[in-house]
């Protein structure tokens, strides 16, 4: 009668979440509760520190650094994430029609997303390189440059790099949200929406953009908590350079708390980012229910 | 003529775009030195291709020590991931017990705090626990990012599955524990396996923590070697670092390819409450 005895009360289901909630409330909660103490802290890596309040924060705000850092996170994220959202639509309704060679398309393209990011953006960081990037030497043969561009060493040049390299990646995500979304679109709606002649471009804003409205808004919020915590493709392709001028929140964090040793400062830089999180977490879960 | 400007213009396009960066490395592993750095050659193409880059790579670098790495910390985290997962999914999906909606809720939220802003605090958590620098100290590190998707993955698919079976067992006087094992699990293959792809993507993907908290060449991942060894700053080192960057990306493309179909359904899967 063992079994019978486990199947009632909370001791299954105990039973059944205790290694779960091991593993994160060890490995994830606890350092995130640490985390928020550390930002609180003059802590630097080998010597515990001293509680001293807001003074991370307030010393952060005041940074040159960092405010170009906030500045950069924020257009980041807007910007790939628009681009994203529009060429990832507009691949999935390509997919969409049905066509040979569909399932091989639609798989090859979903590639950017599978692939370690890191090892891609090796391959991003060689075709900017500034002696030998082909776009550059292709501009030159075509006479529109007389000499290189030097992608990574320009400021602005280099966030646009990132950025182009961002949504090559992230393109897929949104892809694959809205093949699903636009295939539960029972297909007698644009029937009839034609029938009582509405133009394709009618159909398209009126019916399926409308009707993908609640996914939109949960791959938007999905990606921009992804985009925003990026890490990745800044450290590997530019480190934050030139001069600072490409760091994101984390990249920046990163290299103030571990090459830096400011543990204290680099937990704080990543506390900035909770409430971002929060709101857009909560964002989601809104949608997320409302689409049920 | 109209299908060739809806379809096949723009589809070329998006091609040429998403897959350029691919072709770039493939290129790059197998060209001589010489091309790499010669000003004259067509650099689209390669006259004379080589293998000395990868050679160099698996004799000459701990690339073979990475990859193992990076292949057993991936495994090893994804059979405990989804195990895991698995049993928590079944307690979210079918047990009705309280406080569901709070655990729910939770595991939602893990899955939206990215490891960016736990590495910090994380280290000193590894460094107080005489974990750093232990390559399977990566294992359960993992499983923090991966547990949250899983489990969320699986009350999903769990949820798909009709009850009825299950009810006729439990009229047959069938433990809930049984019925776990017995009738859900061999029900849950296609959600497992859509688990076990993302768990395995995600983890070769991992960077973040394996650069933090691994410092022995011989205990690093294959993102993490690359990065930190074979870069050099010099128009030399592209051969080799493309040649591992397209010997990394093998078996998630790989394992993707033949589970393309799994990864599209858990990738929209995912996005469902």
């Amino acid at each position: 009668m063992r079994a019978l005895s486990l199947d009632r009360g909370p001791l299954l289901p105990t039973l059944l979440l205790l290694p779960s909630a091991v593993l994160l409330g060890g490995l994830l909660a606890f350092p995130l509760a640490l985390g928020v103490l550390l930002g609180f802290k003059d802590a630097t890596i080998g010597q515990p520190g001293e509680f001293i309040g807001l003074e991370n924060y307030r010393y952060l705000l005041t940074d040159p650094v960092f405010r170009i850092t906030a500045l950069n996170t924020a257009l980041y994220t807007l910007v790939t994430v628009i681009f994203k959202l529009a060429l990832g639509l507009l691949l999935a309704l390509i997919l969409n029609q049905r066509f040979t060679g569909y399932r091989f398309w639609r798989s090859v393209l979903l590639l950017p997303y599978v692939v370690p990011t890191v090892l891609s953006a090796f391959a991003w960081w060689w075709i900017l390189d500034p002696q030998f990037s082909f776009i550059s030497w292709a501009l030159v043969k075509l006479g529109l440059l007389r000499q290189n561009l030097n992608f990574l060493g320009n400021a602005w040049l280099a966030r646009a790099s990132l950025m182009v390299a961002n949504v090559w990646r992230g393109i897929p995500f949104f892809t694959v949200g809205y093949l699903a979304g636009l295939q539960s679109i029972p297909k007698d709606l644009h029937e009839a929406a034609a029938l009582d002649g509405a133009s394709t471009w009618q159909i398209f804003w009126r019916v399926t953009w409308a009707l993908l409205l609640p996914l939109t808004t949960i791959l938007t919020i999905f990606s921009a908590i992804f985009t925003f915590t990026d890490f990745q493709l800044i450290w590997t392709i530019t480190r934050g350079g030139p001069a600072n001028a490409t760091h994101l929140f984390v990249t920046l964090a990163y290299q103030r708390a571990i090459p830096g040793g400011a543990l204290g400062e680099g937990a704080a830089i990543a506390g900035f980012t909770l409430p971002f999180l929060a709101l857009l977490a909560w964002g989601a879960l809104d949608a997320l229910r409302r689409q049920d | 003529m109209r299908r060739a400007l809806t379809l096949w213009l723009p589809l070329l396009a998006f091609a040429v775009f998403l897959l350029f960066p691919f072709y770039w490395m493939v290129l790059t592993s197998i060209k001589p030195n010489e091309e790499l750095v010669s000003v004259s050659a067509n650099p689209f193409w390669v006259s004379r291709p080589t293998l000395e880059h990868v050679k160099f790579l698996l004799t000459g670098t701990n690339y073979p020590r990475w990859f193992w790495n990076t292949m057993a910390v991936a495994s090893a985290a994804t059979l405990l991931s989804v195990s895991v997962s698995f049993l928590a999914a079944f307690a979210l999906a079918r047990l009705r017990f309280r406080g569901a909606e709070g655990v729910s809720l939770g595991i939602y939220l893990a899955y939206l705090i990215p490891p960016a802003i736990l590495f910090i605090p994380l280290a000193e958590v590894m460094l107080k626990l005489g974990w750093f620098d232990h390559l399977w100290a990566l294992v359960p590190v993992y499983s923090t990012f991966l547990i949250p998707f899983c489990t969320w993955l699986l009350v999903g698919y769990l949820k798909s599955i009709p009850r009825e079976m299950e009810e006729a067992a439990m009229v047959d006087g069938a433990s809930r524990l049984r019925i776990l094992f017995q009738i859900i699990l061999p029900l849950s293959v296609p959600g497992l396996v859509s688990a076990f792809i993302f768990c395995f993507t995600l983890s070769w993907n991992e960077y973040l923590y394996a650069l933090v908290f691994m410092s022995s060449p011989e205990h690093k991942t294959v993102p993490v070697g690359l990065a930190t060894e074979l870069v050099r700053g010099d128009i030399y080192q592209w051969g080799p670092l493309m040649a591992g960057a397209l010997l990394g990306s093998l078996p998630v493309a790989i394992v993707y390819f033949f589970f393309v179909e799994y990864y599209v359904a858990g990738m929209s899967g995912a996005l469902k409450g």
